[in-house]
């Protein structure tokens, strides 16, 4: 059924001239949308996209270790170059195009006055093993960013250096491990309770640093069973993980009673902070009594997602934890910023510490401290507190303009995400999968799908507070056109086929991980037909 | 504020459509005794981007920019020149502002790229398969041991004397957190240590650095010769991947798992990070490995696309039973790291090397020629160990005060060892000048 002059990379000149392909145009193209080959398929020897010097004559000093071969790289000229990731660019749906309203990832406005700071000679450009003394003002950067966290969370200390959010819940469980260590605690504590609803990376995490993971199940409205919690708790138990707002998007109202009971059996408490958008200015964390909190850079203060990182983890640390914080810690001595990096450095600083180790080289995501900290400069303290009510807000919009046709998970009101379930498709043949694929014919971003776990087909729907009333009473508008759809019982079909618009319809998982491919070879496409295709049919 | 689209109109007929009098309503779950009453005290409010872009400024006053100095250090960052396309490249909205690639029909640019990617990876390091990025190559060293772990059931890894000291650090750190035995080398500046005799029946992998964090460029194969007959893995670490445009690949001399810092290519220099990871391995032991992967597939129509794929190893499916906690990769690094080595090429990639070790090679004549200095290599790629007549570290604070970056003082990162107190580490690549060399000599004449 499928030609072979259908091939997604064929451009005019790689497939038999003159053919039409199945879109009706000679090079498979349609307008904006430009079949791409891989680089491997588009290089020529003798072209190159950097001009650089002859290098000078010089003794060889690698030992003999000369690469003989060939490396395999394609040779591509710098246009070549620009077009290639151009046209890949056109292929991606992003927040700069519209409503991305991916629960739980918080798709916000990502300024482009922090791409520029980030950027700037004298921060950008620095080395990390520069002498202390020229980096001042790096130094400063961090420790005003440190600031910022601190304050807006109301703990007394932070690790910078994490480098992502599970990387931070590492740090901040290898710190209760320290601190359970020091008390001689560690070979008897070796529980963690998290909840069923909890992302995946905390169960990860604990079970990594070698604790056993005890789910605790939620109560009807959402939240922790404060019962089902206590009755948990023991002498086995080390800590909690708890995210607050919950991944269902509601505020734990327990939370002051779960911290008291969690520290009255002599655990502690970890806050996963993925959610810290929906309360930041409006309540401080360490208020509830938590121990430690890790701080998504890339949800809370914007750093872009990038396709999928680099993102970044400070963690928050209550007094009890702050003495395990990892190396380095960057103190203030006189006038002078300090790094200290090792155990004689701070006792030199005269500063008490037991640093659990360290995570990261050198100094944390240093591009991600800027950025946040643009952004949060540029909030203030009264913008942050907008940040979160404008969030909070239009997630309750969008729950209140869709309940009625759509399945709320859960009464009352929501904080930053709405979650639906998929009872309103009951018997219309079309899932969750299906509803959030014809979104993306209608030019949005799926919700979240499938999570929390807890709910079944589940749809987490997190608008951030970027998002315009008027797109989003459009948005709203196209989510009540699809359920009419599906409603009426006779469109499955026309569900499953979506996306129709999109640069791919739906693509074979199953093929793609029964018989992995993952990375070009010549042998991938041989002439005269693609196996992958063939296996296809 | 600027950032904030919704009017005080738009509030006040969203909050009646939900039927709340206020915002405070929204947020009544939350126990009282937590509500802040108005926005946090003691910070300051919100500012236009003039003012905010003069703090920067401020910021980056206080520093000496690599630009304006004689320039000199690496110890697993390195000062190369990101061409303007690359820099152009990742801040187009389409890569900058789109989030991990789970809707595969509208992220095929980043699914794509990330192939290229984990192809130009596999490419480098003569290996077979690798992921889509780890957080940079100091973490990802530690999740290849673990890996090994995995894959042998062991848990003794031996580390070599000449591994970056803060990846030993962080070895260090996770052994003793997630509870496996690590074996340190002591420090190995003369690029000597031989780990064959250490490897034993318990061994689950040697991790090796290549060139040495002191610069030594070494042959591993008797090791990885030595690491398969004991049923053990060789992991080898690369912190200037630049060197593999020169040097034999890892995986020619038997590596089982090649881990690289790939800040050189594409990315700057940034305070030491973000920077990205690069992971690859044996095909027999892709399903050992941390981090996503990219697949080739097909859609509906039978087109060739790119998917997320054997996730089932992953955090999200498997929660505590995942390979690794990881939930993200170095997306917009492994992009800027594609896109250069894509204009690089095979022509300019080889070139770059070559002008790395040829710069280098000119700075180690220079230093050799200086009275009681001397260079402990005889090998290197574009950075080498210098033993000085007096404490590094204060050569290097001296040579910081006529505005010069000369180098590392490894004490720096290896403090308490008087054996390493006068050595500094020197590296030079292409941006390195005449220009600049000569006030380094000249500098390091006057305050030896």
């Amino acid at each position: 059924m499928v030609q072979s002059l259908d091939r997604s990379q064929g451009r005019a000149g790689s497939v038999s001239a003159g053919s039409v392909n199945t879109h009706g145009t000679y090079t498979g193209n349609r307008a904006l949308q430009i079949e791409e080959p891989l680089i491997f398929e588009m290089g020529q020897a003798g072209r190159c996209g950097v001009d650089l010097p002859e290098p000078p004559k010089v003794k060889e000093r690698l030992n003999g270790l000369r690469r003989k071969g060939e490396i395999g790289l394609p040779g591509l000229s710098e246009p070549q170059v620009v077009q290639h990731f151009t046209r890949l660019s056109q292929k991606n749906y992003a927040i700069d195009m519209g409503v991305y309203p991916l629960g739980s990832c918080t798709m916000k406005h990502n300024p482009r006055i922090n791409e520029k700071v980030a950027r700037l000679a004298g921060i950008g450009d620095l080395h990390p093993l520069q002498p202390v003394s020229t980096v001042q003002g790096a130094l400063e950067l961090i420790d005003g960013l440190a600031h910022w966290l601190k304050t807006l969370t109301g703990m007394p200390a932070v690790a910078m250096s994490p480098a992502a959010g599970a990387h931070g819940e590492m740090c901040g469980m290898m710190a209760i491990a320290a601190a359970l260590e020091a008390k001689g605690e560690r070979a008897q504590r070796r529980t963690v309770l998290a909840p069923e609803s909890a992302h995946g990376t905390n169960p990860a995490t604990a079970a990594a640093l070698g604790f056993v993971v005890k789910p605790i199940p939620a109560n009807d409205r959402g939240r922790v069973d404060l019962a089902a919690l206590k009755a948990a708790l023991g002498p086995d138990v080390a800590a909690i993980m708890l995210t607050n707002p919950n991944t269902c998007g509601l505020f734990e109202s327990e939370i002051v009673e779960i911290s008291k009971a969690v520290h009255e059996a002599g655990a502690y408490f970890y806050c996963d902070g993925a959610n810290f958008n929906a309360i930041v200015g409006r309540v401080r964390p360490g208020d509830l009594g938590i121990d430690c909190m890790h701080i998504n850079l890339h949800k809370t203060f914007s750093t872009p997602h990038g396709g999928g990182g680099p993102g970044a983890g400070p963690v928050v640390l209550s007094a009890a934890l702050a003495p395990y914080a990892p190396y380095p810690w960057i103190v203030k001595d006189g006038d002078t910023w300090r790094v200290a990096e090792d155990g004689g450095a701070l006792k030199a600083l005269g500063v008490d510490g037991l640093p659990l180790g360290r995570l990261k080289a050198f100094h944390g995501q240093m591009g991600m401290f800027t950025r946040a900290l643009a952004y949060i400069m540029s909030h203030g303290a009264d913008g942050l507190r907008q940040v979160a009510e404008d969030a909070v807000l239009n997630a309750n919009y969008v729950m209140a303009a869709l309940k009625d046709v759509m399945s709320p998970a859960f009464e009352g009101p929501c904080m930053h995400e709405a979650l639906f379930d998929d009872s309103f498709l009951k018997d219309t043949g079309v899932s969750t999968l299906d509803f959030a694929k014809a979104m993306i014919d209608e030019g949005y971003h799926p919700m979240t799908m499938y999570f929390p776990l807890v709910v079944h087909g589940a749809m987490l729907i997190e608008p951030t507070e970027s998002v315009a009333k008027e797109d989003l009473d459009q948005f709203i508008g196209a989510l009540r056109s699809l359920t009419a759809k599906a409603k009426t019982g006779t469109a499955a079909e026309d569900f499953k086929a979506a996306p129709l618009y999109a640069p791919r319809r739906r693509l074979d998982e199953t093929l793609a991980a029964r018989k992995p491919v993952l990375r070009w070879k010549p042998s991938n496409n041989p002439p005269g037909g693609d196996p992958l295709k063939q296996a296809a049919e | 504020m600027r950032y904030l689209p919704l009017t005080d109109a738009d509030r006040r007929e969203m909050l009646s459509v939900i039927g709340a009098k206020s915002v405070d309503e929204l947020f009544r779950d939350v126990p009282a005794s937590a509500r802040l009453a108005a926005k946090v005290g003691g910070l300051p409010d919100h500012q236009g981007e003039l003012e905010v872009e003069r703090a920067f400024q401020g910021f980056a006053a206080k520093n000496l920019s690599p630009a304006a100095a004689p320039f000199f250090i690496g110890a697993g960052a390195y000062r190369h020149h990101v061409p303007a396309t690359v820099d152009y490249m990742i801040q187009r909205g389409e890569f900058l502002t789109s989030y991990t690639p789970y809707q595969p029909e509208i992220t095929q640019g980043t699914l794509q790229y990330l192939f290229e990617f984990q192809t130009q990876v596999t490419l480098l390091t003569g290996m077979e398969v690798a992921n889509a990025s780890m957080y940079d190559g100091s973490t990802g060293t530690t999740e290849a041991v673990l890996m090994a772990n995995r894959v042998t059931r062991r848990h003794k890894a031996l580390i070599s004397g000449g591994l970056h000291p803060q990846y030993r650090s962080i070895i260090e750190t996770t052994a003793k957190w997630e509870g496996f035995t690590a074996n340190f080398s002591k420090t190995d500046a003369e690029g000597l240590e031989d780990l064959i005799a250490s490897v034993d029946r318990d061994t689950s992998c040697v991790v090796v650095q290549n060139p040495s964090f002191f610069g030594h460029v070494r042959d591993f194969t008797k090791l990885a010769e030595a690491c398969h007959a004991a049923g053990a893995l060789l992991i080898v670490v690369v912190t200037e991947v630049v060197s593999l445009g020169l040097l034999m690949p890892p995986g020619e001399m038997g590596a089982d798992i090649v881990v690289c810092e790939g800040q050189s290519i594409g990315n700057g220099l940034g305070f030491g990070g973000p920077y990205v990871g690069l992971f690859a391995t044996r095909d027999k032991y892709m399903r050992q490995m941390p981090g996503r992967l990219v697949g080739e597939t097909v859609d509906a129509d039978g087109k060739r696309g790119f998917v997320l794929t054997l996730s089932t190893r992953e955090q999200h499916i498997r929660r505590e039973k995942a390979t690794s906690n990881i939930c993200t990769n170095a997306g917009l690094c492994a992009l800027a790291f594609t896109v250069h080595l894509t204009l690089l090429g095979e022509a300019g990639f080889t070139r770059l090397a070559e002008l790395n070790h040829a710069k280098a090679s000119q700075l180690a004549d220079r230093i050799a020629a200086l009275p009681g200095v001397s260079v402990l290599n005889d090998s290197f790629f574009n950075e080498f160990t210098v033993k000085l007549p007096k404490p590094a570290a204060e050569v290097v604070e001296a040579l910081a005060a006529k505005r010069i970056l000369g180098g590392l003082p490894v004490s720096r990162l290896i403090p308490n060892d008087p054996s390493v107190a006068n050595l500094l580490l020197l590296a030079a690549t292409e941006t390195a000048t005449d220009a600049g060399m000569d006030p380094l000599i000249a500098g390091l004449k006057e305050v030896l």
